[in-house]
């Protein structure tokens, strides 16, 4: 078996044998990034010294017979958001191309404390705004299934790293489907998990009633495992929840007897590609030849989330990224006539245009005169999409769903039209809104080659239900075996 | 909700948002935030009358630690990413005149 593209727990078993060593697997996938990642592109930064050093650690402490961690000797990714002490953290932006955060996130000690191996940090749409991972300010990332789609956003270098084998598992962040759409336009599993599941320490802020922190892998397992690792209260982020961590990995294998899941009517409406519509309608088919029964449920004001999203998330971007002055850290113009020219031709200079327009959107909808028509407005209809899961999900265990509209779309087909890019997070976005947990897992492909996604919701803190029931499909399938051709 | 953005808001609100933008930014955005505030519109539909807003989707309230002292990050690396700095401060423009 080859060791690149092997899924977590083989590889985990293979350095228990001892049939490979850490280094080994971590030479390994180093040797297949510097092979493949000049066409695919995911890599904002390789760490080969500092990967190796680790590696050989973690084999000199397995030869001593020491305890290791649960992700002992698997190489991750981490998308360029989180924190890393010492190394360079850009969030895809000119506005922090320099800075180098003086402190670790509490995801990066979790995964240092778990023995992984962090091989570098992976692209994304700028400040994690986008749905391509287009808006980066540095390179383009390419779809490892077809070079000339995008990989989805903004978790697009998470998700291309583990669909084209340069690592089983990697971190993204999700505010209103960015790992859950890139995960389904590479073929690959992506969990976000319940709001507050996961610090936020040391995440470079986007929308904080909406950010979340979740694994990618190239299966459920391997997602499983990542999460259980990630998981759990840290004082340092106030809205991080304080509740215990199910060991998801120990029974992710453990199907669901008298599974009840819930089809949305409103789902299959105009817009929707019948390639999709088919791949979901397949799955439920398979979760009934194993014994689930299904019930199709409405979730009514599910309509509006897209609408809800992009009044919410600007105002909180808006108010999060005027941190960004020019002072603290970041970019400063080099010419400027006083203090507020100074702020502003900082900002003007280092955001990108889809940033700029978020902050614009956000600005005006939080001004005086229209903050009780569209923020307080969004407000109360991001209540009735919660009510609304509320209800169904005391008639059904999960949610099945769409992960988007359609498969991964063209590079450079969107980018000039941010209302249609905005609508690929339909499906999305209203998990972020409530709150709620959701997986997407590869449950089929195009006639034209692209991976198509499929997404289970339910209620929150049920990600262990969620592995379970994402587990029982994967079991019956094999679209998770697929490797990307590149 | 009327949403007939001009030139001149858009302007306005570039200022209020610390943003200089460019004359082909400020058009593009007038037209493509007026594209977006009416799809937005779509929100008028719904009767919110007796909804509570809702901030977040975890209804926490505060959360309070011990107050006791604990370090902070040291003042060489919390200025270790400052654009301008003497090694004790952030340094900014003068803002007063001739102070």
């Amino acid at each position: 078996m080859s060791i690149t593209g092997a899924t977590t727990g083989e590889l985990l078993d293979q350095m228990n044998r001892g049939d490979v060593s850490c280094a080994e697997v971590v030479n390994a996938h180093l040797d297949r990034i510097e092979s493949t990642d000049e066409t695919i592109g995911a890599f904002l930064a390789v760490d080969r010294e500092q990967a190796l050093e680790r590696a050989g650690d973690i084999d000199a402490k397995r030869s001593r017979g020491e305890s290791l961690g649960a992700l002992a000797g698997l190489p991750i990714a981490v998308k360029d958001v989180l924190c890393t002490r010492g190394q360079a953290t850009t969030c895809g932006s000119r506005m922090l191309e320099s800075y180098v955060p003086p402190y670790d996130a509490h995801v990066i000690e979790k995964l240092h404390s778990a023995d992984a191996v962090i091989v570098g940090k992976v692209n994304m749409d700028e400040f994690a705004m986008g749905s391509s991972t287009e808006n980066s300010a540095f390179q383009v990332t390419r779809n490892p299934w077809n070079l000339d789609h995008t990989p989805g956003g903004s978790s697009g270098g998470p998700a291309a790293a583990v669909a084209a084998s340069m690592t089983p598992l990697s971190i993204g962040s999700d505010t209103g489907g960015s790992i859950r759409l890139p995960a389904a336009f590479c073929g690959i599993v992506g969990m976000k998990p319940t709001y507050g599941r996961v610090s936020r320490y040391g995440l470079v802020a986007f929308a904080s009633s909406l950010d979340q922190l979740g694994p990618l892998a190239n299966d459920v397992t391997g997602a499983a495992l990542l999460l259980e690792t990630m998981a759990g209260h840290d004082s340092r982020d106030a809205t991080s929840l304080d509740e215990p961590v199910p060991e998801y990995s120990r029974t992710v294998d453990e199907g669901l007897k008298g599974l009840k899941i819930g089809l949305v009517r409103e789902h299959f409406a105009e817009g929707l590609d019948p390639e999709v519509e088919q791949a979901v309608q397949s799955a439920v088919e398979v979760y009934q030849s194993l014994g689930a029964t299904v019930e199709d449920i409405s979730l009514p004001n599910s309509k509006y989330a897209v609408a809800v999203y992009y009044l919410i998330a600007p105002c909180e971007a808006s108010s999060n990224l005027a941190r960004y002055d020019g002072v603290h850290y970041g970019h400063r113009a080099e010419n400027f006539e006083n203090m507020i020219d100074m702020y502003a031709t900082s900002r003007g200079e280092a955001f990108g245009d889809e940033v700029k327009r978020r902050i614009m959107l956000g600005t005006y909808a939080l001004s005086a005169g229209y903050y009780d028509a569209y923020y307080l407005k969004a407000l109360k209809v991001r209540r009735l999409i919660r009510n609304d899961f509320d209800r169904a999900f005391q008639q059904v265990d999960v949610i099945v769903s769409p992960v988007s509209p359609r498969p991964a779309f063209g590079i450079g087909e969107l980018i000039d039209d941010p209302m249609t890019m905005y609508l690929n997070d339909i499906y999305t976005s209203s998990a972020n809104l409530a709150g709620l947990p959701g997986i997407s897992l590869p449950a089929g492909k195009s006639s034209s080659g692209l991976p198509i996604g499929l997404q289970l919701l339910a209620p929150p803190l049920q990600e262990e239900r969620l592995f379970r029931v994402a587990r029982m499909f994967e079991r019956e399938t094999e679209w998770h075996q697929e490797r990307a051709p590149c | 909700m009327s949403n007939q953005l001009t030139r001149v808001e858009v302007e306005k609100v570039a200022a209020l948002a610390r943003l200089k933008l460019s004359e082909a930014e400020l058009e593009t955005l007038t037209s493509q935030m007026g594209q977006i505030l009416n799809y937005v519109e779509l929100l008028n539909e719904v009767d919110t009358d007796d909804v509570e807003p809702m901030a977040h989707a975890v209804e926490v309230v505060n959360v309070f630690r011990d107050d006791e002292v604990r370090d902070s990050l040291p003042r060489e690396a919390a200025l270790s990413n400052a654009p301008k700095t003497d090694g004790r401060a952030f340094l900014v423009p003068q803002i007063l005149e001739g102070a």
